[in-house]
């Protein structure tokens, strides 16, 4: 249980899917303007981490490793998200038309988040670690853990930045720098400031 | 063999005009995360543009009995196939790169580049200007790659290929190598910098 809680905390913090490994960069650049559209796609990501991260922890425990398919990995965990994806958007549609309203239109595209596809990968690697090490994932609950803590992290940022950028409109920036550039820039300090909590530990 | 100025525009447009990473803002991810060292970032940036021309070949050749509701899952079927086969040989030929790479390897599989240009191009146009678009695509993404590598590698530990360029004697001097460099924040900003410089002098030629 507490290994659970420190893999979800430093998930969020030291180990965060924007910061420390660039990862759902695309959309998060891409989707980033305003804080409501992020806070949605982010709300989004979170869910369909917090689904299809465990089918993918007892699809490697249980079928690739004890039959030594691991090279099979790429193709089934992108199958997994790719019909995951598709099932949440067919069921949400059918159930609550309203968060279906808010979220649709981002479903689609986060088949393709390099951060759902990369938490499996990582989870992967994690499967084999040392359980002493506070990264590894052992259980089921670990996974779930990972899961959301990933989900939220890349939350935090996709919120984070949206609110800065709603900001920078009034600042006056120089021309070529406008737009893209200046995101970068401002991604590249707040990843600075996230350094600070590498050394994270519960 | 003279080449239609369609064709021609599909492999030329994306290494400066049309950059994937600079002007589409696409495949950042592994484009920020591999760059720490030249030799990772070369090998991320041959596989990925040898993925995307393949890729964009076969999708380019299949594209008239893909039914378009589940065109997305074909597509992303064929590049998880072409990744594996990248990942499982450079796997056996060069296994720690492939340890470098890590994630970002698999990762190929979710990279914008490929689902964009599949998209985009692969699926209404013929199969040889889809291998040039893929191509282009691929050379262009490489090269900023190999430009960001080559700065993070130089500043940030002297070396170049895993190589010190930086002379003994600057050290002696009292040169020291950035460690910043190394972090991941400031590739965030390098690539920042390099779309300032690019979007500057693009837009001064108009």
């Amino acid at each position: 249980m507490e290994h659970a809680l420190s893999l979800f905390v430093r998930s969020i913090f030291a180990d965060n899917m924007i910061f420390a490994f660039f990862l759902g960069m695309c959309s998060y650049l891409a989707v980033s303007k305003d804080v409501k559209t992020s806070l949605g796609l982010g709300v989004a990501v979170v869910f369909v981490e917090m689904i299809t991260l465990p089918v993918n922890y007892l699809l490697q425990v249980h079928v690739l490793e004890p039959l030594q398919l691991g090279y099979l990995s790429f193709i089934l965990f992108i199958a997994v998200i790719a019909a995951i994806v598709q099932l949440v958007e067919m069921v949400v549609e059918k159930f609550s038309p309203s968060l279906y309203n808010s979220l649709g239109i981002f479903l689609p595209l986060i088949a393709v988040n390099c951060a759902i596809m990369g938490a499996s990968l990582f989870m992967q690697q994690r499967v084999l670690l040392d359980h002493e090490n506070v990264k590894a994932i052992a259980n089921i609950g670990d996974a779930f853990a990972f899961a959301i803590g990933s989900g939220l992290g890349w939350l935090l940022a996709i919120v984070a930045l949206a609110g800065i950028r709603e900001k920078m409109e009034y600042n006056d920036v120089p021309k070529p720098l406008q737009g893209i550039g200046i995101t970068f820039i401002t991604v590249g300090l707040m990843a600075l400031a996230f350094m600070c909590f590498s050394g994270l530990n519960i | 063999m003279a080449l239609s100025k369609k064709s021609k525009e599909a492999f030329l447009g994306p290494l400066n005009v049309n950059n994937p990473v600079l002007v589409q803002i696409l495949g950042i991810c592994s484009a920020l995360a591999v760059t720490v060292q030249l030799k990772p970032a070369l090998v991320m940036g041959i596989s990925v543009t040898l993925i995307v021309a393949m890729s964009n070949v076969v999708v380019s050749l299949i594209r008239k009995s893909i039914p378009t509701r589940i065109r997305i899952i074909i597509q992303l079927v064929v590049v998880a196939a072409l990744v594996t086969i990248v990942s499982e040989v450079l796997k056996a030929f060069a296994y720690d790169v492939a340890m470098q790479l890590s994630v970002y390897l698999g990762l190929i599989i979710t990279n914008c580049i490929l689902m964009g240009r599949l998209e985009a191009y692969a699926m209404s146009n013929n199969a040889f200007d889809s291998l040039l678009d893929g191509l282009g695509n691929g050379f262009g993404y490489a090269w900023i790659l190999v430009v960001v590598a080559f700065v993070r590698e130089l500043l940030g530990s002297g070396k170049l290929l895993g190589y010190p360029v930086i002379p003994q004697w600057c050290y002696d001097h009292g040169y020291e190598n950035c460690g910043m460099m190394l972090m991941p924040a400031m590739a965030l900003i390098l690539v920042g910098c390099i779309i300032w410089a690019h979007r500057a002098i693009n837009d001064e030629k108009k």
